[in-house]
């Protein structure tokens, strides 16, 4: 999660140093094994979307009686829940709604959140206030009950949960591209560039909007991993796809009442959440780092 | 008695992602009880390197290693960190530049002196207000009881600068070590914290001081290192060192530094034989009946503020006008406004018999490109996304067609002594140097009738912007192009400049040729500029003064 | 000293009284705008009666013009009036009131541990004393901020209480089942405001001021918590708003699966009825809660940095 917020600093006085700006060498590569094995679950996890059987040919809701609440072993190396599912199985077809419901969700989230981001960044100062006004209003509602209020009028499902999160997780991001906005019309190389003689939708085209949306994909992707940890949480709460569906936070919740005697029905389809995240928080502040250092 | 300091075969290496750097390779110098050594040289020269290390403050990277590094008659080699804490602020005070970012900006001025008697146990608490005063008032920080409760940025840059000394020899150390201590104030302050230095030696103290600024050492230190790549090419009693100097190095740092001598000739690439500086190319011819740019009356007020206040000027073509103020003078909103980046609340700008200010954008546009800017600051002005071709590039003509462009942007490059190599590179590749060069290669693309330089010689080192100097003299001699040339170095102006304005607190004190400005100043402030200022030639003089 | 910032702190009291104003207007207007009519909206899963319906019409006032109800709308909200739920038949103000005390223990508890833990483990984990140390710590910071929080207390509780049964499962019985819940909604605070504050102090220790401290031979000790954490401290207040927001809304989840009693399982039980009078204040509630810790923050800012409170 990037936190981009700090104090308003009173303005430094313009000052002069001795040139300290040595060229940038160019680092030499290092391996990442942490890049690598993030990278290798998310490829692994959009294999597990697009085509499941491919990982776990049997079928998520086949219910095996004479095998309830196995541990995992051999034959099944993710046990199996209380009506005798085969947990792995599950979890890699869940892989599918958790991905969905995030990857909609933070385009609702991010395409809203540049387009008013920008508006507000671009306008007259009044519209501007007004627009910042209300993402700062509506960045007051808890994450989560924004979501739940949504939920409350629009009622429960997978279609309505995509929608809550994208509308639950949109002011953040419109905050972000309109500061950011603010900080490319107001930096040197726009000023420079209007003594060229270009024209203001010019300057706009070709410096401020390049430079706005640049960093948005590596936006997005540190957005993903919260949108997904907040579709398991309201599944969890039963406001999602509906059992039998094998929905990671789903699944969670109902193997709950069995947590005392057979831990991994909620405790493994919770760690591919938690995989899920971490490798798109990984692969998103590496992404971030070599944006950043090629900006600056 | 044996020296203070005792450095032999010194050397400093970093380990750094890409391998180990040597900053300092074997270096050897002393300084004597109550003596100043200054070390000279410009970035990357090994100089703060050296001055950090004598207070084991290298910092965790540095492998430091030597054949003998004595401190007061004790070996520090083997220090561990609570021997070097003993000796920090105690033996030896650190004083660095820029006070606003080397005091805590969170805590109070006498909280930040009183650091040092409290750690150092120098004073009971009850005592330590009335100690911090007395320091203040040592360092003449007027009503120092009131001041030691202000926080940095309440106080003058001098001011403060001041309060950083004050924290410096706090614990009443044998040595202080000074670290571009007057790098980033205005000349009139400068020269009060020389001459505070100054005092602080006559009481005793003994100053290492490091500098990029051969004038400003020149003032006060009894020797001069003079350092280069990590190594002291040259060293020698100041006088000598300034006035016969054998290095080729040292002389080329010399012949740098512009000034009224260095008027048409050449500031970089003296010969090392010490003949004369080679002379440049004459000045474009001024046709003073014919005004590029005509100024009356500006006046910018922000709030209740007047930051430029009734400023009149003219330039005519081909002309180069210095406009000379020291920070807050009001000298760079005068350059936003005739760039027609900032609207003035009064007055009217005249480009090239065009009404200029005051007008909406549409009216500009046509002429937008006669009239360019180059700024301090040429990495913030450019697009990051862009390489170093696609910058020039931006200002060309937009009729040239897509085939000539890069052809064109050559040929700029090449105008300004860049390589066609450096098209595709990044900026943020290039020197501080090269990427000015780029910032004037696109300035000049459109063969502006007029460009303003607001301070584009201040972030450079010494050499670096002897070559930027000599590159605008060049280019103005071809092109017949005005320049609105704006900087707080007044050596800079009197080398470069046909008129000069002055200004002080959004005025215009006074206004002429820039010979006559500077012989004969009448203005009183013009002459405390002119007074304040640290002069080669003046190194000479004995320092006696006292305020 | 410098007079009050009297100016600093009424433009900022002014801004989050413009943010409240809003945040209750888009609520209210979440209501008016949803598909379908108003009334059936405020009936939800209740008894819809005549009797009720006109009910609702009289105390929303639907029957009048848009302005006046709304108007009125802000009149009883700034009254403290927070409606009626007619699924329950009770004034919401009444039902969240029962329910606040647990909740807000949970919140205190959470968020004071949270934030201590993060205080101890930035200052351990800072610079580069003990390099090995940083590098497990940012692992488990970004497992923890990664991790649902959800899983966390199932994992706790599977270990902890059914393992070896230290705490009880459910309920809010002492100090004994506060441990438990508090633990699972602090530890992802805790990591994310270890990497802030950690960021924070290394910015910070690369300042020319701390070198200028330590020219004078403080100890690490003190160049850490004296200068340095002060510096760290600024974004990490800044994150106070994001922290009650992560809190309350971490109490709905955390009360569920400790089967803690709350104001999480009233919004939960509420949203389930689409009992949304309920739902609406639960909402506007806390969007006021998160003003009023964020205008905290944005003062407590100008006590820390002196720099801020010329206006």
């Amino acid at each position: 999660m990037t936190v981009t917020v700090g104090p308003p600093l009173t303005d430094a006085p313009a000052r002069i140093f001795v040139d300290q700006t040595e060229p940038v060498v160019r680092r030499r590569f290092r391996p990442r094994p942490g890049l690598l094995v993030a990278g290798a679950y998310l490829v692994l996890l959009v294999v597990a979307a697009a085509w499941p059987a491919a990982l776990a040919p049997g079928d998520p809701l086949a219910a095996d009686p004479l095998a309830v609440l196995s541990p995992p072993g051999a034959g099944h190396w993710f046990g199996t829940d209380h009506l005798g599912r085969d947990v792995l199985t599950r979890v890699v077809h869940g892989a599918g709604h958790s991905l969905t419901i995030g990857v909609a969700a933070t385009a609702i989230a991010v395409t809203g959140g540049v387009l008013l981001g920008l508006l507000a960044g671009l306008t007259h100062r009044v519209a501007d206030e007004a627009l910042s006004r209300t993402f700062d209003a509506l960045s007051a509602f808890p994450m989560l009950l924004l979501a739940l209020l949504f939920i409350a009028i629009a009622g429960t499902g997978t279609g309505s949960l995509i929608v809550a999160i994208g509308i639950a997780t949109l002011p953040h991001h419109a905050r972000v591209v309109r500061g950011q906005t603010l900080l490319v019309r107001r930096s040197g190389f726009v000023e420079q560039a209007v003594t060229f003689g270009q024209s203001r939708s010019r300057l706009v085209l070709r410096h401020v909007l390049p430079n706005v949306v640049g960093p948005v994909p590596v936006l997005a992707v540190i957005g993903l991993g919260e949108a997904v940890l907040a579709a398991a949480g309201l599944s969890f709460l039963g406001m999602g796809p509906q059992p039998p569906s094998p929905e990671w936070g789903a699944m969670l919740s109902e193997g709950r009442n069995y947590l005392h005697v057979a831990w991994w029905i909620s405790i493994l389809p919770g760690l591919a959440v938690t995989a899920t995240v971490v490798s798109l928080t990984v692969v998103g502040r590496h992404w971030q780092a070599r944006f950043d250092g090629r900006r600056r | 008695m044996a020296p203070l300091v005792t450095v032999e075969d010194l050397h400093v290496d970093f380990d750094t992602p890409s391998g180990r750097v040597a900053a300092v390779r074997g270096i050897s110098f002393t300084v004597e009880r109550g003596e100043c050594v200054a070390v000279v040289g410009e970035s990357g020269s090994g100089k703060s390197v050296t001055a950090r290390t004598l207070v084991g403050l290298a910092g965790p990277d540095a492998r430091v290693r030597a054949a003998r590094l004595d401190l007061a008659g004790e070996d520090v080699r083997t220090y561990r960190p609570r021997d070097w804490r003993r000796v920090r602020g105690r033996l030896a005070g650190l004083v660095l530049q820029d006070a606003l970012v080397s005091l805590d900006p969170l805590r109070t001025v006498g909280a930040e002196i009183g650091e040092v008697l409290t750690t150092h146990g120098i004073v009971g608490r009850t005592e330590r207000a009335g100690r911090v005063a007395h320091l203040l008032d040592l360092v003449h920080l007027p009503e120092p009881q009131r001041r030691a409760r202000q926080y940095p940025h309440q106080l003058s840059g001098g001011l403060r600068q001041r309060a950083l000394i004050a924290s410096g020899i706090a614990g009443e150390p044998a040595l202080l070590i000074a670290d571009e201590p007057t790098t980033a104030l205005d000349v009139t302050v400068q020269a009060q914290i020389l001459r505070l230095l100054a005092e602080r030696r006559a009481a005793g103290v003994s100053l290492l001081l490091i500098s990029h600024d051969l004038a400003v050492v020149a003032q006060v230190a009894d020797r001069v290192l003079v350092m280069r790549d990590g190594r002291i090419v040259e060293h020698g009693p100041t006088d000598r060192l300034l006035r016969a100097p054998e290095h080729p190095y040292t002389r080329q740092l010399l012949a740098a530094v512009p000034s009224a001598t260095s008027r048409g000739r050449r500031l970089a690439g003296a010969a090392p034989g010490g003949a004369a500086r080679a002379a440049l190319p004459a000045r474009p011819e001024v046709r003073a009946d014919d005004t590029v740019l005509d100024v009356g009356g500006l006046t910018k007020r922000y709030g209740e503020h007047t930051v430029v206040h009734d400023v009149s000027f003219t330039i005519a073509r081909g002309e180069t006008l210095g406009l000379v103020g020291e920070s807050g003078s009001g000298k760079s909103t005068v350059a936003r406004i005739v760039a027609g980046l900032l609207d003035a609340d009064a007055g009217t700008v005249t480009f090239e018999q065009t009404p200029w200010a005051a007008v909406p954008e549409r009216t500009r546009h046509p002429l937008r490109r006669r009239l360019q800017l180059i700024s301090q600051d040429p990495l913030s002005s450019f697009d990051p996304r862009y390489s170093v071709g696609r910058v020039v590039a931006e200002n060309l003509d937009p009729d040239v067609g897509r085939a000539d462009r890069r052809h064109h942007v050559v040929d700029l490059l090449r105008r300004v002594g860049l390589g066609a190599d450096l098209l595709d590179r990044h900026p943020r590749q290039l020197s501080g140097g090269q990427r000015q060069r780029v910032a004037i290669a696109r300035a000049i693309a459109p063969r502006p009738s007029l460009i303003i330089c607001d301070e584009p010689v201040s972030a450079l080192d010494v050499s670096v912007q002897a070559q930027v100097l000599d590159l605008l003299a060049e280019l103005r001699a071809a092109d017949g192009t005005a320049l609105l040339f704006i900087s707080h170095d007044l050596g800079v102006v009197h080398h470069l400049s046909d008129r000069v304005l002055v200004m002080h607190d959004g005025t215009v004190v006074e206004q002429g040729p820039v010979g006559d400005v500077f012989t004969y100043p009448r203005h009183d402030y013009t002459r405390s500029l002119l007074d304040a200022l640290p002069t080669l030639v003046a190194a000479g003089r004995p320092q006696e003064e006292r305020p | 000293m410098s007079p009050p910032p009297v100016r600093a702190v009424a433009r900022r009291l002014g801004a989050g009284l413009v943010v409240l104003w809003v945040a209750a207007t888009a609520a209210y207007l979440a209501l008016l705008a949803a598909p379908g009519d108003t009334v059936d909206n405020i009936v939800g899963d209740g008894a819809d009666t005549p009797q009720i319906r006109a009910e609702i019409i009289a105390d929303w006032g639907l029957d009048r013009p848009a302005v006046v109800q709304y108007l009125d709308y802000l009149e009883r909200l700034g009254g403290g009036d927070l409606g009626r739920s007619y699924l329950l038949q009770r004034p919401v103000t009444e039902i969240i009131g029962e329910q606040l005390a647990p909740t807000l223990t949970l919140a205190v508890a959470a968020a004071g541990l949270g934030v201590s833990l993060a205080l101890l483990i930035a200052v351990a984990t800072a610079g580069d004393r003990r390099p090995w140390l940083r590098r497990v710590s940012s692992g488990a910071e970004l497992l923890l901020v990664s991790t649902p929080s959800f899983l966390i207390g199932l994992l706790l509780l599977s270990v902890l209480s059914f393992r070896f049964g230290l705490f009880p499962v459910s309920g809010d019985s002492g100090l004994r089942a506060l441990v438990l819940p508090a633990v699972t909604l602090a530890l992802p605070i805790a990591g994310l405001l270890t990497q802030v504050l950690r960021d924070g102090i290394d910015k910070a220790l690369d300042e020319p001021f701390v070198l200028t401290a330590r020219s004078r031979g403080a100890r690490e000790r003190t160049v850490l918590v004296r200068h340095a954490l002060r510096h760290a401290v600024l974004p990490a207040v800044s994150l106070a708003g994001w922290v009650f927001g992560i809190v309350i809304g971490g109490t709905v989840i955390v009360e569920q699966v400790f089967g803690r009693p709350g104001l999480g399982q009233v919004t939960l039980s509420a949203v389930t009825t689409r009992d949304m009078p309920v739902v609406l204040a639960v909402v506007t509630l806390s969007a006021a809660g998160y003003v009023v810790v964020n205008t905290t923050a944005d003062l407590a800012y100008l006590l820390v940095d002196p720099r801020l409170r010329r206006s």
